[in-house]
């Protein structure tokens, strides 16, 4: 039977609104302890140098200085899948921005005068920038000692002496002789560069050292559990020694993920004895201290039938890791296995290589590897599409998986994965795709329409689990704890609706403890990868049924009546056709007493929990297993205008298509891609980064930087929503919250094409880069 | 040390200032104004956004000197005795709020505008906000949340 739905599915507000529009709602930047501390860094200047020596004497003269650290001291090797980082740069810095040095004063103005004074002797080392030279280079190594850094085993293979800190393979069927015999084939190289997730909260960690080894921390972070984890093996301290609390998070897109400033924090309130101290990046350190999103190098060979039927695909995804690849590993290794695009290809080669560079490092940013390479595959789709003669959107229909196909992985394409192609016929109707834009109404302007795929599973551990813990409040509430960290996603409010859905209670009753304390809330892996509404979502209905469980057994004591013949609705319980015999939850939420004072049961306390199922680690020579827990796939179409005069592009049009499995929260779901695809179009038309030849970063500023302002959004955003359920999931929910930014770029190069007929290769796709291309085009001619 | 005498939120204020003091650390690390956030301190991002006279301003560009014997709004005078005014209840009916970082800046550029125009155009709306950035909404629900405001308002609403 099914149940109609009186929650779950509905546009419901989320409840921390409020607090969010008064102000009251309090960040890790909000945050202030007796005593505390505050924190500036010195960065270094250079690429690539040896550590002389430091002098520090002048800074800790400075009156309010209390903590001068260097690296020296610090012998912690730290990450999250490969061990590669220090706290402070020790014996030589591997990229320009590297924390060398820092100082925790009693004010911020005291620790910046300090950090002026400290005197560092660097001796330039040579340096690699380019992650193609790099790989092949055993000389300039970022890492001489990669061979003897911890790493998660089995599922990452860096390469010693070689700055190849993973290199994934993808081996299915045989490339070399089916593109041999292919009748048509295309060979295209692409390129993303670095980018910022911008989260406008910046990384905040406030420590304070505790005797006995222990500490709490209070910090901006996705991740409280593998913060607490990394924290514990990095010290070898008991993991309940350090408290993680995470309260609001202004915004974290995968930035916030694994570690972050939490190591260097709690070392120096240790230095301060014990003395709370607070760190804070600046914006200029967001972009040039702290990791962003990977740049990419991509090279594609698409080999094809006559009739469209891609016959052979090879990718080589050349990752440029910079100094770290604590979680740039697992970026390389997740584009790998959905480095092909959602289509049927039986005869795979791919070689993913994460490679060191001395760069500012790379970490996952939303939808982590997919834009990269979907910039690259969508766009050769398109070319080859031309190649054959053929429409880019029936191409793409003849190579999509449908049910009975394989992936490159060998994962077996069913009914519950969904429908992509249903995903590209919606974008290509609402766009009217196959009819030519109306015309523009000046005569340097021309309008072109794009259309491009998009595909992403959570990337994680096999064991990747998380768990619930419901209470029942004395008036029938119920109160959740969890610590996956809800950052703006919106997740708490779906977890509230799917609880208040499975107790049938009113959503105004279920309350989420907002901060995120490990000493209160159970485990969760991490809040990344869409997974959290998908896991949370399961570990709360277990919760729920759980309760119930505790509920129904009080009531058929108090009752006198079998516990399965009990009904629970509206808040209460009663027999099956005696609505009249009813009692409340709040009367049993702790305890059921009898008329006589006797009481029975108990506070009702339930637990629930999930835990990745079935996945496998990929065979280290052929990338053959099971990844993913699921998929979600979808389409972007973009309609665009370019004034020929100035390169610039104005976007008319962007229409959406994501097969849910099912809206849990339309409001919600919406909110999120909207968000998305602005954040994609960042990545398409102006975000990324500029090095000089010294490796010296150009633009870690919003002055040279920019991101999509009120001004910059598209004349009109569609957003179409598919409910193929996924087994499993939720309500048969599978998760949308990065999906809409991935491919963005590549819709966007695609409609560039339509509307002037020349190639780009290169992100983003800027003034300069489009108007230089015209003019090449016009002298050319 | 320069004395200043200001208002907050209607309440009279005078407090001792460095001449480098910002009235954005005036606001947050002197007066526990946290609503109004840091995102860029270099006037880009438009998060510390208060108003000064009912006009816009970023606070982090603002010396606290110069406040003196100013009228400042922070996010905090917005609610009215626990009262969510007009333009707060439309950020949140219109889903105009995320990780919520940017929300208090971008609805005190709102009030700026609201003061100025009441009923003003999408156009005037986005130029309104164009100073305030925000990573998570894509900008469309803000948009929206200030045009419901202006028509709740046209519609007999007290704020």
């Amino acid at each position: 039977m099914t149940r109609e739905l009186k929650v779950v599915g509905k546009p419901v507000a989320r409840a921390e609104a409020v607090d969010k529009v008064t102000g009251a709602a309090a960040y890790t930047h909000d945050l202030s302890l007796p005593g505390m501390l505050h924190t500036a860094l010195v960065l270094s200047p250079h690429a690539s140098a040896r550590i002389v020596s430091i002098d520090t004497a002048a800074a800790e003269a400075i009156p309010g200085v209390r903590v001068v650290l260097t690296g020296d001291g610090l012998c912690y090797q730290l990450g999250l899948y490969m061990q590669d980082k220090c706290i402070l740069a020790r014996g030589v810095v591997r990229y320009q921005g590297e924390a060398v040095v820092a100082i925790a004063a009693d004010t911020l103005d005291q620790a910046r005068a300090a950090c002026k004074l400290v005197q560092v002797e660097y001796e330039e080392l040579p340096s690699v920038l380019d992650p193609r030279i790099a790989k092949e280079d055993t000389t300039h190594l970022v890492h001489p000692d990669l061979h003897t850094y911890d790493h998660m085993q089995g599922v990452f293979f860096p390469k010693a002496h070689s700055n190849i800190a993973h290199h994934q393979k993808i081996r299915k069927g045989d490339f070399d002789q089916a593109f041999a015999s292919s009748e048509v084939q295309l060979t295209a190289s692409f390129y993303n560069p670095p980018v910022q997730h911008v989260p406008m909260e910046t990384h905040a960690t406030i420590a304070q050292a505790l005797p006995q080894q222990r500490a709490e921390l209070w910090t901006s972070s996705q991740s409280p559990y593998t913060v607490r984890h990394l924290m514990s093996v990095c010290f070898g301290v008991p993991h309940a020694n350090f408290r993680v609390h995470v309260p609001f998070v202004g915004g974290g897109f995968g930035g916030k993920a694994g570690l972050g400033l939490e190591p260097l924090a709690y070392v120096l309130s240790k230095a301060a004895n014990g003395r709370p101290v607070k760190v804070v990046a600046t914006r200029e350190q967001e972009f040039n201290t702290l990791p962003s999103r990977q740049g990419l190098h991509s090279t594609i060979e698409i080999g094809a039938g006559r009739d469209g039927k891609i016959t052979a695909l090879k990718s080589t995804y050349i990752w440029d890791a910079g100094a770290y690849a604590d979680y740039g590993v697992n970026i390389g290794r997740a584009a790998a296995y959905s480095g092909g695009g959602p289509y049927a290809i039986d005869n795979c080669w791919i070689d993913s290589y994460v490679v060191y560079t001395n760069k500012v490092f790379g970490t996952a940013y939303r939808g982590f590897g997919h834009l990269e390479v979907l910039w690259g595959i969508e766009r050769a789709m398109d070319q080859m599409a031309r190649k054959l003669g053929m429409d880019p959107a029936e191409f793409r229909r003849m190579n999509l998986l449908k049910e009975g196909d394989t992936t490159i992985t060998g994962e077996s394409f069913t009914s519950g994965h969904g429908k992509p192609q249903a995903c590209l016929d919606a974008v290509a109707e609402a766009i009217s795709w196959g009819i030519p834009s109306d015309p523009p109404l000046e005569p340097h302007k021309v309008r072109g329409k794009g259309l491009a795929m998009l595909h992403k599973a959570p990337a994680m551990p096999t064991y990747t689990s998380c768990a619930v813990v419901m209470k029942l409040d004395e008036d029938g509430g119920a109160d959740i704890l969890v610590s996956g960290v809800d950052y703006g996603q919106g997740t708490y409010t779906v977890l509230r609706q799917i609880a208040a859905e499975e107790l049938s209670i009113a959503i105004e009753k279920v309350h989420i403890t907002w901060e995120c304390d490990t000493a209160f809330s159970p485990y969760d892996w991490q809040t990344v990868a869409s997974r959290f509404a998908y896991m949370g979502g399961n570990a709360v209905i277990e919760a729920a049924a759980d309760c119930l469980k505790q509920i129904r057994s009080m009531a058929s004591q108090a009752l006198d009546i079998a516990p399965e013949k009990l009904i629970c609705e509206d808040g209460h319980v009663y027999p099956e056709g005696s609505p009249d015999r009813a009692i409340s939850y709040a009367k049993l939420a702790l305890g059921y007493t009898f008329e006589n004072g006797n009481s029975i049961g108990g506070p009702v306390v339930g637990h629930g929990r999930f835990i990745a199922k079935g996945l496998t680690h990929l065979d280290p020579e052929t990338g053959q297993g099971l990844p993913a827990q699921y998929w979600t796939y979808g389409a972007h179409a973009a309609e665009i205008e370019v004034d020929t005069q100035t390169g610039e592009i104005e976007v008319l049009n962007i229409v959406s298509a994501l097969d849910a499995g099912k809206v849990l929260n339309p409001k919600l779901c919406i909110g999120q891609v909207v968000g998305g695809v602005v954040q994609g179009l960042g990545s398409a038309l102006w975000e990324g980064f500029v090095f000089d030849d010294q490796g010296r970063f150009l633009n870690p500023a919003f002055v040279d930087y920019k991101i999509p302002t009120a001004k910059d959004i598209p004349h009109r955003t569609q957003q179409i929503l598919l409910e193929n359920p996924q087994p499993g999931g939720p309500y048969g929910a599978r998760g949308v919250a990065e999906h809409p930014m991935i491919s963005i770029p590549s819709a966007i190069g695609n409609a560039l094409y339509d509307a002037l007929g020349i190639e780009f290769t290169t992100l983003p796709l800027n003034y300069e880069r489009i108007l230089s291309r015209i003019r090449e085009r016009a002298d050319g001619s | 040390m320069h004395e200043i005498r200001f208002t907050v939120n209607g309440q009279a204020e005078s407090k001792r200032v460095e001449a480098t003091t910002t009235l954005l650390e005036l606001l947050r690390d002197r007066l526990a104004l946290t609503g109004t956030k840091e995102g860029c301190g270099i006037g880009e991002c438009g998060a510390c956004t208060v108003l000064m006279d009912g006009a816009p301003v970023t606070s982090c560009l603002v010396l606290a000197v110069e406040a003196d014997g100013h009228a400042i709004e922070t996010i905090e005078g917005e609610a009215v005795s626990g009262e969510l005014s007009i333009l707060q209840q439309a950020f949140i009916d219109a889903g105009a709020t995320q990780c919520g970082f940017c929300t208090p800046g971008m609805i005190m550029s709102a009030r700026g505008l609201l003061n100025r125009i009441p009923e003003p155009s999408t156009e005037e709306i986005v130029e309104a906000i164009a100073g305030n950035l925000c990573r998570c909404t894509g900008y469309e629900a803000i948009v929206e949340a200030v045009r419901i405001a202006s028509q709740r308002m046209a519609g007999g609403g007290v704020q």
